[in-house]
């Protein structure tokens, strides 16, 4: 979207288009282009005009590169729709961890986020949704209290609502400085779903690279839909303390998207341009023409 | 260090055997240079420096192979004890003992991690480390332990779940979710007791309880100490300086509102006298559950769902 545009719409949804922008990394309204961004598989360079275009797909090798949480919103939901929900909510040293407070402060200042997850309300397809994302860039987008403290609150805002929910998950799994307090978001998250699948809730879990640990253990496996990008990596245990243990090479493409989906833990692997349309399908046949009680 | 101590009070108890042994036999108070009562002061002077240990001491203790087992705390706390096996869809890990049992008269449903006595057996169990079909085959026991409306007592001991190729494969995250979901919406009792190391999801795949009780010298974590270290300092041997940051023992959990019970062991650890730790456990296990009994399904679900609503709020 031109920067001129931008500025013609309402503060919130500025702000929001800002920070995709931000996020994508051409926020700079005045910035000297070509910017150039290798991508990390094939190394091959494009300016990052092309690499928008293409949704930060790589226009050589089809690697899905990260994307930052607002950026990702942007990509799926209908323009004009976003509101953020709990933007305030920051975690605290709960373990009193030695230069973890520094180290929330370096990542805060470096990527805008106040933590590694965003959750808004917003529509996808026309149909309202609470959505949820981690950020990879932040810590890895590890699960500490303030992650698990949101995602819980933005499931219960959608049970409270009525509304479906669209999580998509990125993440190294627990954060480490948080201690037992990370292992129980576990709980606490997944909880938080089983009570809204109770009452009839409809949750698509969308995996991106990579997800991995507590966060799979928990929320993200739990999906009734559950979607992934193409070579995402998703697993329990890392492949190299895997390999460790058993003392073996692993195959190739093992815990990859494509893997889940032969053994039988995905039910598509969905490319970055198909994510808005496939969502839009699901959210639509689960929303319209369904004769209650039938 | 602990295992120091341990290792000076064990030659002792030998000495103090051995002595008694003759004393039955001709009823000599002396042999050798050490008198009977000399050598029980001394041992009790080195008990008590027990009594202030650290951190890195408990995870020592929590992994102590002298510990009790999960047979043994079925045997001797349970009655009429009946092993279900298998998870209904594909096999049976060992890795996970449980079935229904008695507790004071009461049919139950009671599961554990079980890392077996002798290396051999700790081979066969994976040290305690489940694949998804042991979750599995926990939750079909907690399931039906729901159906017939019997309260479940787990205990949790394991260094975390297995990584191995199959379990992947099968859905290690997948199959511990299910628990972590399906546990909290249980509408009868669910104690967890924390008798060793509680490390990981994999801990937690059975832990999620209205009330968690932890014996004095078990740790619970998010990860191993050294798993810990090895993952913010690239470096697995300063999991002793881990064990200090991460706040694993049962004093700290209790401080922190996970746990709502510490349950004391002998001075020196549970594996210096079983018997004395059944009777403590015992007598708090049955204050926990008349508890919990007297509430009604939807309560204890509610219970539950708030203990862990609250933590990181």
């Amino acid at each position: 979207m031109d920067v001129g545009k931008i500025f013609a719409l309402g503060t919130r949804e500025r702000t929001f288009q800002l920070k995709a922008r931000r996020d994508a990394g051409i926020d700079n309204p005045r910035w000297r282009a070509p910017q150039f961004f290798t991508c990390k598989k094939c190394e091959r360079r494009a300016t990052r005009q092309v690499w928008a275009s293409t949704l930060y797909v790589c226009p050589n090798c089809g690697y899905h590169h990260p994307v930052g949480g607002y950026y990702r919103l942007s990509m799926v939901l209908d323009h004009g729709t976003f509101k953020e929900l709990d933007g305030e909510l920051q975690g605290s040293n709960v373990l009193e961890f030695p230069g973890y407070d520094e180290k929330l402060a370096t990542q805060r200042s470096k990527t805008g986020l106040n933590d590694a997850a965003v959750t808004a309300v917003g529509k996808i397809g026309g149909v309202p949704v609470v959505a949820a994302v981690l950020d990879s860039r932040f810590f890895m987008g590890s699960m500490g209290t303030a992650v698990g403290e949101r995602v819980t609150r933005a499931i219960e805002y959608a049970t409270a609502k009525h509304l479906p929910l669209v999580i998509f998950s990125a993440s190294g799994g627990a954060r480490m400085q948080e201690g037992i307090f990370s292992l129980m978001q576990m709980a606490k998250t997944s909880a938080a779903i089983q009570r809204f699948q109770a009452k009839g809730g409809l949750y698509i879990s969308y995996l991106t690279h990579p997800t991995t640990g507590g966060v799979t253990a928990s929320f993200a496996s739990l999906g009734d839909i559950t979607l992934a990008e193409p070579d995402a990596l998703i697993g329990f245990a890392g492949p190299r303390v895997i390999e460790q243990t058993i003392g073996e090479k692993l195959p190739k493409g093992f815990q990859r998207a494509e893997y889940l989906l032969e053994h039988g833990f995905v039910d598509k692997v969905v490319p970055r341009s198909e994510m808005k349309k496939t969502l839009t399908q699901l959210l639509q046949l689960h929303t319209q023409g369904r004769k209650r009680g039938a | 260090m602990i295992k120091d101590i341990l290792k000076e009070v064990e030659e002792l108890d030998l000495k103090i055997d051995a002595l008694r042994g003759e004393n039955a036999e001709d009823e000599e108070m002396t042999s050798g240079s050490e008198t009977l009562a000399e050598l029980e002061t001394r041992r009790s002077e080195l008990l008590s420096d027990c009594k202030e240990l650290t951190a890195a001491d408990r995870v020592f203790l929590a992994r102590h192979q002298g510990r009790p087992r999960i047979d043994e705390y079925i045997s001797e706390l349970f009655t009429d004890f009946f092993e279900q096996r298998g998870d209904r869809q594909c096999s049976d890990d060992e890795s996970i003992l449980g079935g229904i049992a008695r507790y004071k008269g009461i049919p139950v449903t009671v599961i554990g991690h079980r890392k077996g006595s002798t290396l051999e057996e700790n081979m066969r169990f994976r040290f305690g480390m489940p694949e998804p079909d042991g979750y599995r085959k926990a939750l079909r026991m907690m399931k039906q332990a729901e159906k017939f409306g019997r309260p479940i007592i787990t205990f949790i001991d394991t260094p975390g779940a297995y990584p191995g190729k199959e379990a992947e494969e099968r859905g290690q995250g997948e199959a511990i979710a299910r628990n972590l979901a399906e546990m909290s919406g249980l509408t009868v009792p669910v104690i967890s007791v924390v008798t060793g190391e509680g490390s990981s999801g994999g801990a937690l795949g059975l832990g999620v309880a209205n009330h968690i009780l932890m014996l004095e010298n078990a740790v619970y974590s998010v990860l191993s100490p050294e798993g810990f270290a090895s993952i913010l300092w690239k470096d697995s041997s300063r999991s002793g300086e881990a064990c200090d940051i991460m706040k694993l023992t049962a004093q700290d959990l209790l401080q922190d509102g996970v746990v709502e019970e510490v349950i004391p062991e002998p001075l020196g650890g549970a594996q210096r006298d079983h018997q004395q730790l059944f009777t403590v456990l015992d007598a708090a296990l049955e204050r926990h559950l008349t508890q919990l009994c007297k509430m009604n399904g939807k309560a204890l679900a509610e219970q539950r769902y708030k203990k862990y609503r609250q933590i990181g709020q």
